[in-house]
């Protein structure tokens, strides 16, 4: 990692880390007694230990010139790691989190830290940003270098990012668990995260500009238009809802700026295209890139991407409200969520018709290769939780699903089936190619992870579809007398058989991704023994030395 | 486009030609867009345009169109909430104003109370006094037998009402002592007057607990008897239990009526005013009574 550094890159690294020190060391001296405290020495002792990283190899020589006729990929490496930490931990605390509704004694110690309110955000959180961020981090990275032919810009920056965002993680995490939140959901990091967080996110936004405009090919590749909405647009999201005013300099604790209503929609725009944007046009980046390289396919049809694209991520933009119909919102509001949300059926559907047709030609290899199986899974399953997303978002439909199991099912049809079964095909079909092996470690094992991932996704959706719509209706249902037929209580104890159900498709897809990290790991282990596979001609920049140096 | 198609390869498998445009080997196809995508496309428009004009849709500055069906979702569901309301008030009000004898002996009455109180119960009561009204320790059995403060309907809904030692201005009050924490009564006190409270229910007492009774009795007489009754029997005005059943609130082993002489008691209700109705609390209260048990 440091040694691949040049020496006023270290120097550039040491001082990065110094200032995140003192900023460490600032909130631990003024969040004395509170959780800002606390974060503060966690943010020292990260930043003071990268620092010591640094310096131990500060004297190494400088890396040969040789480097720069190849893509930059450590961050991308550690990176899938990362990831692949993330979504253990994650989907361990999503387990736990759901064995909690089926057995609520199961905090274990009784401990505040382990009530449900605190875990839950750790699970979300975890395995949306901790996963998915860091595997789109890392493969954006990846996908940038190849489909423009040049190099990542500087080899300091990328690492600012991928340490930098998971710096942001770890607070995010460590916080809940000592109850700091603001109650917005998938944005409950306060303030100083927040402020944190948008940093890095600018220097990732400089560091795609920057290599598209060292680019060697004409096109700029579908793959980057949505890797580049996904971080411009959740950098608007995250700033417009994150706006608020810590009650002192020294507290963890801030209060919004949006009032009311107004702030229910801020948080589910917010929400909404967080969905959009971090969970769908990132991993269509992706996907687009992985998916054909792997089927050796071309791209069905260049202008569907173009509808599909620009359908997408405007039509998304006017999706949220229909996270508040039949609330306080008004009415007119929830009209334009609805008929948008319909309308964006057809350029949702359009992208998962373009990745299925790109297959026509490879369905053999679907059929024999488990990786390219995942990513065919993986689009399935985003045509079948978008049209889900639509018809939920019909405000009849609305009020029978909305506060009810079916919006968990509908979740975790998008989540596992798709976001995460394109991550686990992209990363089995990456990580042969980052640690130069002809194939990964077990591919029997990518076998079995696919169907543990398939099974588990299943069993969790059909559980929570099934526990939905009978509380929708639970809910809803009067006796002769005008009554509502049900006491809450009851529609508890009707969940009960599916709650625990969906803790054992949860199992399986945990013990799915511990499989594929195990895999993952012993690929790496494979890799540093030795037997290397030759280095594909094609697969280094256009660009021999990088600007500016 | 034009140029880059221009230079497209032909693609064997679906027999259309590429767009010319590579990257690291990835190729496009220069498919036309799906008849499919664009009816579609024509199809949600539409349905959005033509749901737009019929309902509440844009903003206009300071207010927004209404829409050619003139449906407003507040007014909506005020009207629904009304037509509901109007829909039970011929039962409702007569709950309301009508006395709880004759209440009790109307068969239309009380087969709505069973429907509605049911629900009601489950979601009010049943946190603390379980499903069905069976307690659990610390909380009454509604099921029947004693009642702390009495059973009739009435004392019922008043109970319901103010609560006890709630923060109603009416509450019901009612405290045990902690003999033998706040030092009233000596160890040998408590634990005689245990033996006794434990013989009042016929329980099988141990060896040593048939000597204390006799202490016991004095004891009881003494310190416990202004509010349980010289029997034991109770009083329903101070809300002081019978302890010659066998039905406890707090358990009725040695260590529990031990507990509950020696730390006292001082259980809470909260008080339901304002957040039933009136005839909410009637409603829950002709419900209690159907619970089973020796009601009137």
């Amino acid at each position: 990692m440091v040694a691949g550094l040049t020496v006023s890159e270290r120097q550039l690294a040491l001082l990065v880390l110094g200032l995140l020190a003192s900023g460490g060391l600032a909130m631990a001296a003024a969040g004395r007694g509170d959780p800002l405290g606390a974060h503060g020495f966690i943010v020292l002792i990260i930043s003071v230990a990268l620092a010591f990283l640094v310096l131990s190899r500060y004297h190494d020589p400088e890396p040969s010139q040789e480097r720069l006729s190849e893509y930059y990929d450590d961050p991308t490496r550690v990176g899938i790691v990362l990831a692949m930490i993330w979504a253990v931990i994650g989907m361990f605390f999503g387990v736990w989190v759901s064995a909690l509704l089926a057995w609520p004694e199961l905090t274990f110690v009784d401990q505040a830290w382990a009530s449900f309110g605190r875990i839950r955000p750790v699970h979300t959180s975890g395995v949306i940003f901790g996963f998915g961020g860091n595997a789109l981090i890392a493969t954006s990275f990846h996908v940038l270098q190849r489909t423009t032919r040049a190099r990542l810009p500087d080899q300091f920056s990328p690492w600012f990012v991928l340490i930098g965002y998971n710096l942001f993680c770890i607070v995010a995490a460590s916080g809940y668990l000592m109850g700091v939140t603001q109650s917005k959901e998938y944005a409950e990091p306060e303030w100083y995260a927040d402020f944190w967080l948008v940093i890095v996110w600018v220097v990732y936004f400089a560091i795609y500009i920057r290599t598209l405009m060292r680019r060697k090919e004409p096109h700029i590749y579908v793959a980057n238009w949505y890797y580049m909405a996904f971080i411009l647009v959740v950098a608007v999201l995250h700033i417009v809802n994150n706006l608020a005013l810590p009650i002192s300099a020294g507290s963890a604790k801030s209060y919004t700026i949006w009032p009311g209503v107004q702030d229910a929609m801020v948080q589910w725009w917010y929400g909404h295209n967080a969905v959009a944007f971090f969970l769908t046009a990132g991993f269509l980046g992706m996907m687009y890139y992985y998916l054909p390289k792997r089927a050796e396919r071309p791209i069905f049809s260049y202008r569907l991407s173009i509808i599909s694209f620009w359908g997408i991520t405007f039509m998304y933009m006017w999706a949220g409200s229909h996270h508040l119909h039949y609330t306080a919102l008004p009415q007119w509001v929830q009209t334009l969520g609805m008929t948008f949300s319909v309308m964006l059926l057809v350029p949702s559907w359009a992208s998962a018709g373009n990745a299925l047709a790109t297959l026509n030609g490879a369905w053999h290899k679907v059929r024999d290769d488990a990786t390219l199986r995942f990513m065919m899974v993986a689009a399935v399953f985003y045509g079948l939780s978008t049209f889900e997303g639509s018809f939920m978002a019909i405000r009849a439909v609305n009020s029978l699903s909305h506060y009810t199991d079916w919006t968990v099912a509908h979740v975790h049809a998008g989540a596992l089936g798709w976001v995460a079964m394109i991550t686990f095909g992209s990363f089995y079909a990456l990580v042969p190619w980052m640690w130069k092996q002809e194939r990964m470690y077990s591919p029997k094992l990518v076998e079995v992870h696919f169907w543990l991932a398939l099974s588990g996704t299943i069993i969790y959706v059909f559980a929570m579809w099934n526990a939905g719509i009978i509380q929708g209706l639970m809910w809803r249902t009067y006796n002769d007398s005008g009554t509502l037929a049900y006491s809450f209580i009851e529609s508890m104890v009707a969940m009960h058989p599916y709650y625990i159900a969906r803790t054992v498709g949860g199992l399986f897809f945990l013990a799915g991704a511990v499989v594929g990290f195990y895999n993952i790991i012993m690929t790496i282990r494979m890799a540093r023994r030795g037997a290397a596979a030759p280095d594909s001609a094609s697969d280094v920049p256009a660009v021999a030395v990088q600007p500016g140096e | 486009m034009g140029h880059a198609m221009a230079s497209g390869s032909h693609d064997p498998v679906t027999g259309r030609q590429t767009t010319g445009h590579e990257w690291n080997g990835i190729e496009e196809l220069d498919s036309p867009v799906p008849r499919v995508v664009l009816f579609f496309l024509a199809v949600t428009a539409v349905f959005a345009v033509g749901y737009w004009i019929l309902m509440p849709a844009w903003p206009t500055g300071l207010s927004y169109t209404k829409g050619l069906l003139g449906i407003d979702q507040r007014q909506l569901v005020t009207r629904q909430v009304e037509d509901a309301a109007a829909a039970r008030s011929a039962l409702t009000n007569r709950i309301a104003t009508e006395d709880f004898v004759s209440l009790a002996a109307d068969d239309q009455v009380m087969t709505y109370v069973r429907d509605s109180g049911r629900t009601l119960f489950a979601d009010a009561c049943s946190a603390c006094h379980g499903a069905g009204g069976k307690g659990g320790p610390g909380f009454p059995d509604l099921k029947g037998g004693s009642s702390l403060w009495g059973s009739d309907a009435a004392t019922i809904a008043e109970t319901i009402r103010v609560g006890i030692n709630s923060a109603h201005p009416d509450t019901r009050v009612s405290q045990m002592l902690a003999f033998g924490r706040d030092g009233i009564l000596e160890r040998d006190a408590v634990l005689a007057a245990s033996a006794y409270v434990r013989s009042l229910s016929g329980q099988k007492l141990t060896n040593v607990e048939q000597g204390r009774v006799e202490t016991g009795r004095t004891v009881f007489a003494e310190s416990c008897a202004s509010c349980h009754g010289a029997a034991g029997k109770g009083q329903p005005d101070l809300g002081a239990p019978d302890l010659t059943d066998t039905r406890w609130i707090y358990g009725g082993d040695a260590q529990s009526v031990h507990a509950s002489i020696y730390s006292g008691r001082q259980g809470q209700m909260p008080a339901w005013e304002g957040r039933l109705t009136p005839a909410e609390i009637k409603l829950l209260a002709l419900y209690v009574g159907t619970l089973g048990g020796e009601r009137p």
